[in-house]
């Protein structure tokens, strides 16, 4: 890498990671509709559900596949408005009083930038989440896991064109997943 | 059978279907919890998995039954087990693995293993330490006395001297069948395409009792319901389903044997009802299963299922969306909940694709149906847990009476919303903690059940 093409990696990188923060907040501040505008049409939104297998099965079994059977979520955009509009409608009473959720965002790392650093039109980032859900009064949940989101340069900033979330469970020890990630 | 004058009126007192109350104390007390284990769950058939789960020889699943861990297992000679996940040596988990397939089940603990008919193959240092003393052959994996295989299910029950399984199924079978049958009317031939497994801190009957025809919480649904996220939603429809049923009588059924089933019972002559609106061809596909089962199995195609509970905590899906879910204890205010999701076996893979997703988008902890009926069932538990509150029964008067027997299909049939089949269900519950004979626990003895009506 030249110096020139470091600088431009750095100010991705930077740009990239002001825009998850920026989403984060989004959600946390319960702009759930403005979070929307933030995903692309064609959105692929994934969470598989992760299995105990023996070793060496790891990559091809412990966790369920986009595109087939059944994983916490494996929708696109139109699903996850349905969401949003649930949410809004006052009488999802899973998120009725609504919950309060903190996004933690942190190992930002761009693992795939195309064509160039210098004219980035689709990065894929990797990240960890760290997501705190408290609701009404004791119930509080921690989902810990790994991200992966494809992003596509839209104007001066991005759109999200697929999040993978591999949460670190597997039993899932929460009663609800009605937050979004 | 074992009686106890003084607990047996302690339970007449918290569970008294007859008035329509029953004691907040089963759904909070660790009490209670504990007889339910030792009473109940050592005793009903309880749904354990599918076969299409061990489709081969070595193919295991490790399932659950009640709070503890079994492994449902095809050997390799191809027969189907049951066994307890727990070594007999000092009791390791012998299996954690979700599923695979083996030909042994080696403990991580010593080492025993364990073929896959359940007998105790290898001890270490066998003829050193063990010679003339260990009789192997008495030292197999606990295996459930009982199993039944139908249409693909699998369920077993701790107790020898449970009666056979279609005995204690009763003629909950024909609901039951509308579930696990092929939607053109072929017997079985289902499938699982994934589970969901995930822990709720509400007592497991709450959710029992809301599969076996709690029709009422219907307004908890509201949301879904107006923003339409049925298989016709894209094409604009409100609603979380399709309406399928439409002309259709709803029929609230219950059985001596503690089933209950919300179904709906069709005109002599009815129609498909255009669904999956925006997939033509999965539109064209209902419609063809439709017709197909109508031809094949005449006047009993007239029954179609909503929701069921087959005694004590396995509860299904009938149609949108299909699956079974099993209500496990997890403490008293707990339940561990896993979901079997099903498919036709031989349905397009656009028509399971397009299933798969509404399931998912409908069920489960991220489900936007179900996501609220979670809601409900963990404050109901929790605000019923304090002193005050225990000491106030729950009320279950809704439509007293309002049943015929037999009448237009077997069982107790409600044209109405009822609570029978929680009043029946508890009846039956209430049985189980007595230590009542099997005559009684599936309504052979007659006098017991009017006794209680
Ligand atoms: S506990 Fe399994 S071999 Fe000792
Ligand atoms: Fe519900």
């Amino acid at each position: 890498m030249t110096a020139a093409q470091r600088l431009a990696w750095f100010a991705l990188k930077q740009e990239i990671e002001d825009f998850l923060y920026m989403e984060a907040d989004l959600l946390d501040q319960r702009e759930f509709r403005q979070w929307l505008d933030l995903l692309a049409e064609d959105l692929v939104y994934f969470m598989p559900i992760r299995r105990n297998v023996k070793f060496g099965q790891q990559a091809e079994k412990e966790n369920t596949r986009q595109g087939e059977g059944i994983s916490w979520f494996d929708e696109d955009k139109w699903t996850l408005g349905k969401r949003v509009e649930q949410i809004l409608t006052g009488v999802h009473y899973a998120e009725e009083p609504l919950s309060r959720v903190t996004h933690m965002v942190s190992n930002v790392r761009l693992l795939e930038v195309s064509p160039s650093v210098e004219e980035p039109a689709e990065v894929v980032a990797g990240c960890r989440f760290l997501v705190y859900q408290n609701r009404v009064e004791y119930e509080s949940n921690t989902f810990v896991g790994r991200r992966k989101d494809r992003l596509r340069r839209h104007g001066n900033s991005w759109l999200i064109a697929r999040r993978e979330m591999i949460l670190e469970q597997n039993v899932l020890l929460a009663k609800n997943l009605s937050i979004l990630f | 059978m074992t009686t106890n004058l003084p607990i047996d009126q302690m339970i007449d007192q918290m569970i008294d279907p007859g008035r329509g109350m029953i004691s907040r104390e089963i759904f909070v007390s660790s009490d209670f919890h504990r007889e339910e284990l030792e009473k109940l769950f050592t005793r009903a058939w309880l749904f354990v998995g599918h076969e299409s789960q061990i489709r081969n020889p070595g193919d295991f699943f490790v399932s659950r039954m009640g709070e503890e861990s079994v492994i449902l297992c095809r050997d390799t000679q191809g027969k189907v087990h049951v066994f307890l996940n727990s070594c007999r040596h000092r009791g390791m988990k012998v299996c954690r693995y979700e599923s695979g397939n083996t030909s042994l089940f080696v403990c991580p603990y010593h080492s025993w293993s364990y073929t896959t008919d359940g007998r105790l193959q290898g001890v270490p240092l066998y003829r050193v330490l063990y010679e003339g003393q260990l009789d192997r052959s008495q030292w197999s994996l606990i295996e459930v006395p009982k199993l039944h295989q139908y249409k693909g299910t699998v369920w077993a029950s701790w107790d020898p001297d449970a009666p056979d399984f279609m005995t204690y199924l009763g003629d909950a079978v024909d609901h039951l069948d509308q579930v696990l049958d092929c939607r053109d009317g072929r017997p079985g031939g289902s499938e699982v395409i994934g589970l969901h497994k995930w822990v709720l801190p509400a007592n497991w009957k709450f959710a029992a009792e809301n599969f076996l025809g709690d029709t009422y919480h219907n307004p908890s649904h509201r949301s879904v319901d107006m923003i339409g996220i049925g298989p016709s939603a894209r094409a604009g429809q409100s609603g979380r389903r399709d309406n399928e049923y439409a002309k259709g009588q709803h029929v609230w059924v219950s059985f001596p044997q503690g089933h209950g089933m919300h179904s709906v019972w069709m005109p002599e002559v009815f129609q498909y009802q255009p669904s999956y609106l925006q997939y033509p061809v999965v539109d064209e596909y209902f419609r063809h299963c439709f017709e197909e089962r109508k031809r094949r199995l005449g006047d009993k195609a007239r029954l179609l299922p909503f929701t069921g509970n087959l005694f004590p905590n396995t509860s299904y899906h009938g149609r949108q969306p299909r699956g079974l879910c099993v209500w496990h204890p997890h403490g008293p205010t707990q339940t561990e909940a896993w979901r079997f999701f099903l498919v036709d076996a031989d349905a397009p893979a656009e028509v399971k694709d397009v299933l798969r997703r509404f399931y998912m988008r409908y069920s489960g902890p991220a489900g936007m149906t179900e996501q609220d009926d979670m809601e409900n069932w963990l404050y109901a538990t929790a605000a019923s847990s304090g002193t005050i509150a225990r000491r106030y029964p729950f009320n279950y008067q809704q439509s007293m009476g309002a049943y015929k027997r037999n009448d237009p299909l077997p069982g107790d049939v409600s044209t109405q919303m009822t609570e029978q089949s929680a009043r029946n269900y508890y009846d039956v519950y209430a049985r189980y903690l007595k230590g009542a004979d099997w005559d009684t626990l599936i309504g052979r003895n007659n006098s017991v059940r009017q006794a209680a009506e």
